[in-house]
C-alpha cells in the first residue's frame, strides 16, 4: 500500500539503486509530507541505509529521481542534514566533542575560511540541546555509545536544516538518550521540519512516527502510520526473504547487466 | 667529536647549513602530510608512491638528458600520482581488494623503474651518475639548485595543509558527511594525494625509496601516542621530524661514512619506540605500571576486608591474628600476604605484635568500606539487574575496588540505605562503633 501526498517534502520517483550492478532497491516510488516524523523500517539488508544514502547523493542512482522540497539536492544542500550510522566512523580519531560538532558548520563556513565565533556558539548551543555541553572538551574515544549518538545529533542540529535524514539514531543507545533524542525530533517536527529516521525496534514505531516507509528491497508500504503499520504489511516486509528478487539481483551482477538500457 | 659538534652547530661551513636546512624541511613536510595518511589508515600509500616515482625520474632523465631537479620532480610526481589513481581505479571498478591493488601498483611501477634505470646505466650517458641516489637517498647532496627546489616544495606542502586543515580533518574523519555538506570531496582528496606525492618525491632525495614510507608514517604514529588533538599531533609529528632531520644530518657529518637518510629513519624509530613505551595514557609502560599499582591496591584492600570479616565472625574487629588465620579465610600466597601486610603496616592500616597482625582504627574503617561496597553492589545487581544472588559475588569482587565516594552515595540513596545484602549478611553502616570484645 503506497499512499502519496500532495506537495511533499521528499519525493522519490521510480528509484533503482545498485551496488556493482546488483540492484538492492527496486523501483521505489514514494512521498513524505512536510513536518512528519517518518520511520523507515524493514529487515536487515532491506536497503534502508541505501535509501537515505541515495537521497543524500552518496550513491549514484541507477534510475529515477529524488526531489527535496521540489528541488534537486544540489540546490538546497544547506537545508538538508544527514546523521550517519554511528559505526560508520572511527571514534578513536584525535578530536574533541566540540571539534566534531563544529563540522556541521563547515558547509556554511566555506573553504579556506576559519571557524567563526558564531559557529562555535551554534555548536555549544546544539550540545546544550542534547545535554552534552559539559562534555565539549572530551576526547571522542571516551564517549559511551549514547553520547556518541548525541554528538552526531548535535552536529546535525548545527546545520539548522529543514529536513533531517538519520540512520539508526536509536541503535545501541541507553534509554535516557533515546528519550532525549525523540524529544528533540518532536520539537523539530513541531517547528515544521521534516525528519526521516531508519529504525529497528518495531515496539516503538507507532509512538515515534506518524509516517512509515516499509522496505524489503522493494517498497512494501508508505503512508500514515495508522494506515500502513498493519500486521499484514509487516508480514509482507519481514516474512521470508524475497528470494526471487535477490537472486535476479545476483544474476545481474554476475552478468554485468545494466539496470536500464 | 666535540670539535665536529661545534662546527656543526655553528654552521662552520655553508654546506652544513644547507644539509641541515634541507633535512629539516623534508622531514617536517613528510611528517605533517603523513599524519593524514596515518589517520586515513592508508599507511601503505607512502610505499606505493615512493616505488612508483622511480620510472618517472628515469623517464624525465631520458627525455631531457639532464638531472635538473625541477624536471626530475615533475617526472616523479607524474608517475607517483598515476600509481595512486590507477590503484583507486582498480579498487573501484573491479573485484580486486585494496591490499592486492596496492601490491600490484607498487611492484608494476617499481619494476618498470628498475628496468629504465638499468637501461640508463648501460647507455653510457656520462650525466647519469647519481641517479641511483633516489634508490638509497643522499641528504648530503642537498645543495644548490636541489636544495632550493626541494625546500620550495616542502613549503608549498605546509602552506596547503595550513589552508585546507579543516577540510582535511573532516575528510579524514567522515568522508560521507563531507560529501553531504556539498564540499568538493573528490578535489580535496586529489589535493591531499598530490601533496603526499610531493612529500614522497622530495623525501626520497634524502632517505631513498625503501625508507620513505617510514618518514611519512613514523612521526604520525609516534605523535598519536602523546595527544588526542589533531593540531598538537601535527605539531608533534613536525617536531619529531625536524629533530630526526637534524640528528641524521649531524651523525653523517660527524662520521662521513654514515648515511643521513637511514639515520633520520633510525632516530624516528627510536622516538616511536619511546612513545610506544612511555607515552602517558597510551604507552605500554604506563599501563603496566597502572596494572601493578592496581594489583597492590587490590591486595591491600582484600587483606583489610579479610580482617573485617574475621572480626564480624568473632565480634572483635581489632584482635590480633596470625597469617594462618588470614590464609584460612582467603587463599593468599604466603609471600604475597607477607608483603601486603608489611605495606599495610607501613601505611598505618595494621599493626603487629610478634607474628600477629591487627587492624588499626583507620584500617578498620577502610576494610569496613570495602565490605560495605561489596555488599551494596551485590544488592544492586540482584535488585536492579535481576541477577541471581549466587552469581553476583565475582562481579562485586572487582567493582568494590573502583567505586568512588560519589558513586557510593548514589548507590546508598538508590538502595535506600540498605542494611542487609542478598545473602543476608549485614551491610556495615558508615557510622558504627567499633566492636572490640576482648575475651
Ligand atoms: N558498499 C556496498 N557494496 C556492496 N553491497 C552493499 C554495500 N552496502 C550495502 N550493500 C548491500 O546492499 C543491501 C542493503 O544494505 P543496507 O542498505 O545497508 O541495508 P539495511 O540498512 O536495511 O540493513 C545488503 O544486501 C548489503 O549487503
Ligand atoms: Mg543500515
Amino acid at each position: 500500500m503506497i499512499i502519496q501526498t500532495e506537495n511533499p517534502a521528499l519525493e522519490i520517483h521510480d528509484l533503482t539503486v545498485s551496488y556493482d550492478r546488483k540492484p538492492v532497491l527496486w523501483g521505489i516510488d514514494l512521498s513524505v509530507p512536510y513536518g512528519s516524523i517518518c520511520g523507515i523500517i524493514g529487515p536487515n539488508g532491506a536497503g534502508k541505509s541505501t535509501l537515505i544514502k541515495s537521497v543524500m547523493g552518496l550513491i549514484p542512482l541507477s534510475s529515477g529521481y529524488i526531489k527535496i522540497f521540489n528541488q534537486e539536492l544540489d540546490e538546497i544542500r544547506l537545508k538538508v542534514s544527514y546523521v550517519p550510522q554511528r559505526e560508520s566512523v572511527d571514534w578513536d580519531f584525535p578530536a574533541s566533542v566540540l571539534d566534531i560538532v563544529m563540522m556541521g558548520r563547515y558547509g556554511k563556513v566555506g573553504l579556506f575560511r576559519n571557524i567563526r565565533k558564531a559557529d562555535k556558539e551554534a555548536a555549544m548551543n546544539a550540545l546544550e540541546q542534547v545535554g552534552m555541553e559539559k562534555f565539549y572538551r572530551r576526547q571522542i574515544s571516551q564517549l559511551s555509545g549514547g553520547q556518541q549518538q548525541r554528538v552526531f545529533l548535535a552536529r546535525a542540529l548545527t546545520q539548522q536544516a529543514d529536513i533531517y535524514f538519520m540512520d539508526e539514531p536509536f541503535a545501541g543507545v541507553d534509554a535516557a538518550t533515546e528519550k532525549a533524542i525523540i524529544q528533540i525530533l518532536r520539537r523539530l517536527a513541531g517547528e515544521g521540519k521534516t525528519i526521516v529516521v531508519v529504525h529497528h525496534d518495531l515496539q516503538s514505531v507507532s509512538t515515534y512516527f506518524n509516517w512509515i516507509i516499509m522496505l524489503n528491497l522493494r517498497l512494501v508500504a508508505s503512508g500514515p502510520t495508522e494506515k500502513v503499520f498493519t500486521q499484514q504489511l509487516l508480514e509482507e516486509a519481514y516474512g521470508g526473504k524475497l528470494t526471487l528478487l535477490s537472486e535476479v539481483g545476483e544474476l545481474m551482477k554476475k552478468e554485468q547487466v545494466p539496470t536500464r538500457e | 667529536m666535540t670539535d665536529r659538534l661545534w662546527e656543526f652547530v655553528t654552521f662552520a661551513y655553508p654546506n652544513i647549513k644547507y644539509v641541515v636546512l634541507g633535512s629539516i624541511l623534508l622531514s617536517i613536510s613528510s611528517a605533517v602530510v603523513g599524519c593524514f595518511t596515518f589517520l586515513k589508515k592508508k599507511a601503505l600509500l607512502g610505499d606505493v608512491i615512493s616505488h612508483a616515482v622511480l620510472p618517472g625520474i628515469c623517464l624525465s632523465f631520458i627525455v631531457s638528458g639532464s638531472k635538473n631537479p625541477f624536471l626530475l620532480i615533475i617526472g616523479a610526481s607524474i608517475t607517483g600520482w598515476i600509481s595512486i589513481v590507477a590503484m583507486d581505479y582498480i579498487v573501484r571498478s573491479s573485484k580486486i581488494k585494496e591490499d592486492t591493488a596496492t601490491g600490484l601498483s607498487l611492484s608494476v611501477f617499481f619494476g618498470i623503474g628498475i628496468l629504465l634505470l638499468t637501461y640508463i646505466q648501460h647507455s653510457g650517458n656520462a650525466a647519469q651518475t647519481g641517479l641511483d641516489t633516489f634508490l638509497f637517498g643522499n641528504a648530503a647532496a642537498l645543495i644548490g639548485e636541489d636544495l632550493i627546489a626541494f625546500s620550495l616544495i616542502a613549503v608549498i606542502i605546509l602552506v596547503v595543509v595550513y589552508f585546507f586543515y579543516k577540510e582535511f580533518k573532516l575528510i579524514s574523519f567522515d568522508t560521507q558527511f563531507a560529501n553531504t555538506l556539498g564540499l568538493p570531496v573528490r578535489t580535496l582528496e586529489l589535493i591531499l594525494t598530490s601533496i603526499t606525492v610531493l612529500a614522497v618525491v622530495t623525501g626520497i632525495q634524502a632517505v631513498g625509496v625503501v625508507l620513505m614510507a617510514a618518514m611519512l608514517i613514523t612521526p604520525a604514529a609516534a605523535a598519536r601516542f602523546w595527544t588526542n588533538r589533531l593540531s598538537i599531533m601535527l605539531t608533534l609529528a613536525a617536531i619529531f621530524g625536524a629533530f630526526s632531520g637534524i640528528t641524521g644530518a649531524y651523525i653523517s657529518y660527524a662520521s662521513p661514512s654514515m648515511p643521513t637518510g637511514p639515520w633520520i629513519v633510525m632516530v624516528l624509530s627510536i622516538i616511536a619506540l619511546i612513545s610506544f613505551f612511555f607515552a602517558p595514557g597510551k604507552g605500554i609502560l604506563i599501563r603496566v605500571f597502572k596494572q601493578y599499582q592496581n594489583q597492590r591496591k587490590f591486595l591491600g584492600e582484600n587483606l583489610l576486608k579479610v580482617f573485617y570479616t574475621l572480626g564480624e565472625s568473632n565480634q572483635n574487629f581489632l584482635s590480633y591474628r596470625s597469617q594462618e588465620e588470614l590464609m584460612a579465610k582467603r587463599a593468599f600466597k604466603e609471600s604475597t600476604l607477607a608483603k601486603g601486610l608489611t605495606r599495610l603496616s607501613r601505611e598505618g592500616f595494621v599493626t603487629h605484635h610478634r607474628a600477629q597482625w591487627a587492624l588499626t582504627k583507620e584500617g578498620y574503617e577502610k576494610g569496613k568500606r570495602i565490605v560495605r561496597l561489596h555488599r551494596m553492589w551485590e544488592l544492586y545487581l540482584t535488585e536492579y539487574l535481576k541477577i541471581a544472588p549466587d552469581h553476583v559475588h565475582e562481579d562485586a569482587e572487582s567493582i568494590e575496588h573502583v567505586i568512588t565516594p560519589e558513586l557510593e552515595l548514589r548507590l546508598e540513596r538508590l538502595l535506600d540505605h540498605p542494611s542487609v545484602d542478598p545473602h543476608k549478611a549485614p551491610i556495615p553502616q558508615k557510622q558504627q562503633p567499633i566492636i572490640n570484645n576482648e575475651q
